[in-house]
């Protein structure tokens, strides 16, 4: 039986989304940091102690909830997140991939991969 | 020194280490935090935040390129990531709870690790090897293109490779690195997998595992945007200059000047540790 989705064109797929996916973010954070450097250039750095970001910078929701209100840490922030999302889409497009392939097994073993990066990325684990 | 200044010195360490990692195959991270620390002063674990989102960058830029030529065997890295993955959460769970000087003598052991599998080649393939039936049951083996036509290859040891793979994640999550070197170890010389296909394959679970350390180190407060803008975007840049360059590049040559100055920085990084400055 011939596979709806032939592993190469999974792999085509897959390097698609990843060079985009970084194409997309290196450019917010470029934005975002352009216009963090004309705002706070001329400031000093602490970076010599550690204290922790701010709580709106450490969640999802916190980042992409200050989109309207624009923010330029937080617009370098939300590229980042972007730019982590990049291999969990991966993992979730391999999802499908393997599902149209009807190959249970790798269905199986990739959503224990994608429930450990939701796990990570949900959580509320800062302590 | 205010922020702009302190911005262009952290990106151009940044393209360094980016140009360097990706010239030698050994990746950029592993030299960007220590760089950070000794040199700049920065807090180890916003320095280790920065390094691992660039990680994320690199990794997924090259695995890219390497998906398309069909070298990396995404079986193989799926099943492994499970262990990567899970070994991440675990260590950067425990980064939290380790204090910075024992996670700084940690840190160095695993950069002296590095410099030294920098300058060794790769082993060269045992044909006596017997196969594992369980690469057969999970479909491990597979083959990738060579000029001479396809090469068909077949995994041993799977289960040792995913008890290292295991131990690769927890070193990446405890101190924020790709831990490359441990991967491409535990794949080319447990599992047995053709060098070209460990490297490649490594590099495409090295995003994923980083994503999973991502998440705990995001909502622990360890990245800061106005420090990690330089570095992803330096290390980035510079590796894609690398990988530009990489065909006429000096290899071997490169190998030894990386694995000195992963040395230097894993003396002086164990010695930053010891006396307490970390």
């Amino acid at each position: 039986m011939r596979a709806p989705l032939s592993d190469q064109h999974m792999d085509e797929i897959i390097g698609g989304l990843l060079r985009y996916g970084v194409m997309l973010s290196a450019g917010v954070v470029a934005a975002g940091g352009i216009w963090y450097l004309i705002q706070y250039g001329t400031t000093a750095p602490s970076y010599h102690v550690f204290r922790g970001e701010p709580e709106y910078l450490r969640h999802l929701r916190g980042i992409v909830s200050g989109i309207p209100g624009f923010h330029c840490r937080r617009t370098i922030q939300l590229g980042l997140v972007l730019l982590i999302a990049t291999p969990v889409a991966r993992v979730a497009f391999s999802v499908v991939a393997f599902l149209m392939q009807r190959d249970r097994t790798y269905v199986a073993i990739t959503l224990i991969v994608l429930a450990v990066l939701l796990f990570s990325l949900g959580g509320r684990m800062g302590g | 020194m205010n922020i702009l200044e302190l911005t262009a010195l952290v990106g151009l360490v940044s393209v360094a280490a980016g140009f360097l990692g990706a010239l030698t195959g050994l990746g950029g991270g592993v030299i960007i935090t220590p760089a950070m620390v000794l040199l700049l002063g920065i807090d180890l674990h916003y320095a280790m935040g920065a390094a691992l989102v660039s990680v994320i960058a690199t990794s997924s830029g090259a695995a890219a390129a390497y998906v398309r030529e069909g070298l990396s065997n995404i079986r193989i890295g799926m099943f492994l990531e499970i262990a990567t993955t899970v070994g991440a959460v675990c260590g950067a769970f425990a980064a939290a709870k380790i204090s910075p000087s024992v996670l700084g003598v940690v840190f160095g052991m695993v950069l002296l690790h590095a410099a030294w599998v920098s300058t060794r080649g790769h082993p060269a393939p045992r044909p006596g090897e017997k196969d594992d039936p369980l690469a057969a049951r999970l479909r491990l083996n597979g083959s990738f293109p060579t000029p001479e036509g396809l090469r068909i290859y077949k995994v041993s040891h799977v289960k040792t490779g995913f008890s290292l793979m295991f131990v690769a994640g927890a070193v990446s999550g405890l101190l924020g690195i790709g831990s490359g070197a441990l991967k491409v170890v535990a794949m080319d010389r447990a599992m047995r997998i053709p060098f070209k296909v460990s490297t490649t394959t490594s590099n495409f679970m090295i995003g994923v595992t980083a994503a999973a350390s991502a998440g705990v180190y995001l909502n622990r407060g360890y990245i800061d945007p106005g420090l990690t803008m330089p570095v992803m975007l330096g290390v980035l840049g510079g590796s894609l200059l690398g990988a530009r360059i990489l065909p006429g590049a000096p290899t071997m040559t490169l190998r030894r000047v990386f694995s000195v100055v992963v040395f230097v920085l894993a003396v002086e990084m164990i010695y930053n540790a010891v006396s307490g400055k970390l």
